[in-house]
């Protein structure tokens, strides 16, 4: 991964939460493949809380549309996509990135799986979820450092 | 370039190319309630450019859930048919009437293959419209709520009066922009989730999202009884909810773009057998 703006900023601060900085969803950058290579908050992801929004159905609910063989413990995993299994083998860390942020541009402009940091350009959105990403920077980072674990 | 990679991503590229085809049939049985044989999978109407069939949602749900809807006696909703059935006679409103001084049960028949329909006003009228026209012109009484239990309860005792005939809306003619209307609502993305109907219950159907079946979205056993929350659900209601689930705000129960998006969907399922009251999880 190259060293941008903000990783150096979280070089230096270390990993201080007060001291987090966010790219806010409207300024995320994307590669001309879909991917997002600098990470939208400087706080570094953390793979057991990202475990958990990954499950949460109202947080990603990523197990609504996806089967993920590291959460046999928990029901009714879905079959919208493919399962995750091994996807932190197949993508880079950038490339999931961009994947959780808008699959819309990293994937597929028709799929079904929802921008989870995009919080502009909808139609209709019930207002207490209005001007809101579906995720928080740091969910991001941390459902992307748990999606990195997932190796076959 | 889209990031789609080999291994699962081989299958997703595989789906991609089968385009709308990631649906799956499902496992077509025979529904017979009362001895009547129910068509619930039928050839798609040539306007549905994206199915090759069309299925009851009962085709979708659990072999426990599918049993509830075999025998009426084992049907919790046929309890709120009953009690429409007390309401049918009960004279309500300035005018002293009851539904039936005027009416037989029986000669509304074939009236639910045919709703929602244009009316002379050139307005489209769902059953409730005409249950409430009646109670506030007729009667004197004053309208039951859309979507409230009395209502819906009503709708259900005419609906039943039609069971295992099939669905047959007009979607030409006068009825013709109301359908697009609703056809245009289906197709489009709203909410914070960005969905749209058709990418559930025409892209997906068959599939599991979570606990739950997709199934097409057809409406011709509604009013349906829900394990979820014990009544019968009318179908805006069921249109409501589906909107709050992608985080869209709904369109008003019995507001206009309901009954348009009423009527498409209606026509989704022009030949399968009205199924009312149908069970659902
Ligand atoms: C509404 C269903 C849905 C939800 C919810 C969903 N996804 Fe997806 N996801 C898909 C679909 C469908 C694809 C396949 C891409 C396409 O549509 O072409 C996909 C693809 C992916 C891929 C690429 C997989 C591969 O092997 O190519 C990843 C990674 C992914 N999703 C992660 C997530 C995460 C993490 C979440 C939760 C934060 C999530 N998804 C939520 C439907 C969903
Ligand atoms: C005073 C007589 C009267 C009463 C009472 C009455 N209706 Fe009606 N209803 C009519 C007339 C007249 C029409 C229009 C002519 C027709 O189609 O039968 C009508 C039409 C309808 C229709 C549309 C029928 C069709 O084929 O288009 C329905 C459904 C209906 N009524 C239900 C009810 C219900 C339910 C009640 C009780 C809540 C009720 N009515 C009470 C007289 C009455
Ligand atoms: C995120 C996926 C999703 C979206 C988008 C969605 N629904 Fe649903 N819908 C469901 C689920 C899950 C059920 C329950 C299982 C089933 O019957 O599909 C359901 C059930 C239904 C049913 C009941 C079917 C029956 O047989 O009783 C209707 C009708 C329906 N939806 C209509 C709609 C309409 C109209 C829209 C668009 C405004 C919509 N849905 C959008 C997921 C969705």
């Amino acid at each position: 991964m190259k060293i941008t703006g903000l990783t150096a900023v979280a070089l230096v601060f270390g990993a201080s939460v007060a001291m987090a900085e966010v790219v806010p969803p409207k300024e995320v950058k994307f590669t001309e493949d879909g991917a997002v290579e600098t990470p939208v908050t400087t706080t570094p992801g953390n793979p057991a809380n990202g475990r958990k929004v990954f499950a949460h159905r109202k947080k990603g609910n990523c197990l609504a549309c996806h089967q993920n063989s590291d959460m046999k413990d928990l029901p009714f995993h879905g079959e919208i996509g493919p399962s995750l299994d091994g996807v932190g083998d197949r993508y880079s860390e950038a490339e999931l990135r961009g994947i959780v942020v808008n699959a819309k541009k990293a994937l597929n402009p028709d799929t079904i799986m929802p921008a989870f940091y995009k919080d502009w350009g909808f139609r209709r959105v019930l207002k207490k979820f209005q001007g809101k990403s579906i995720l928080t920077a740091q969910e991001v980072e941390d459902v992307v450092a748990y999606l990195k674990t997932l190796k076959e | 370039m889209k990031l789609t990679r080999i291994g699962a991503g081989l299958a997703a590229a595989i789906i991609g190319l089968a385009g709308m085809a990631s649906a799956e049939e499902p496992e077509i049985k025979k529904l017979v309630i009362d001895g009547v044989e129910m068509t619930v999978a039928a050839p798609a109407p040539p306007y549905l450019e994206n199915l090759d069939m069309i299925y009851s949602g009962w085709l979708f749900r659990s072999p426990e859930t599918q049993a509830l809807e075999l025998d009426d006696f084992d049907n919790p909703g046929m309890v709120f048919v009953e009690q429409a059935q007390d309401m049918f006679s009960t004279p309500e409103g300035t005018a002293g009437k009851a539904c039936a001084d005027c009416h037989q049960l029986e000669d509304f028949k074939g009236l639910r293959t045919v709703l929602p329909r244009v009316e002379d006003d050139g307005k489209l009228w769902t059953m409730e419209d005409y249950i409430n026209k009646c109670r506030t012109d007729r009667m004197g009484a004053k309208a039951w709520k859309y979507g409230g239990t009395e209502l819906t309860s009503m709708v259900a005792l005419i609906g039943l009066q039609s069971r295992g005939m099939p669905v047959n809306v007009k979607i030409d003619g006068p009825a013709k922009p109301y359908w697009e209307k609703g056809k245009e609502i289906f197709y489009t993305r709203v909410g914070q989730l960005d969905m749209a109907c058709a990418n559930c219950h025409e892209d997906n159907y068959g599939k599991m999202i979570r606990a739950d079946r997709l199934s097409q979205g057809q409406i011709n056993g509604f009013p349906t009884y829900r394990l979820k929350n014990g009544k019968l659900n009318s179908v805006h209601a069921r249109f409501k909810g589906c909107m709050k689930n992608i985080r869209a705000q709904p369109y008003n129960v019995g507001g206009d773009e309901f009954k348009a998006l009423e009527l498409y969907i209606a026509s989704r399922g022009n030949g399968l057998s009205v199924e009312t009251p149908s069970v659902r999880n």
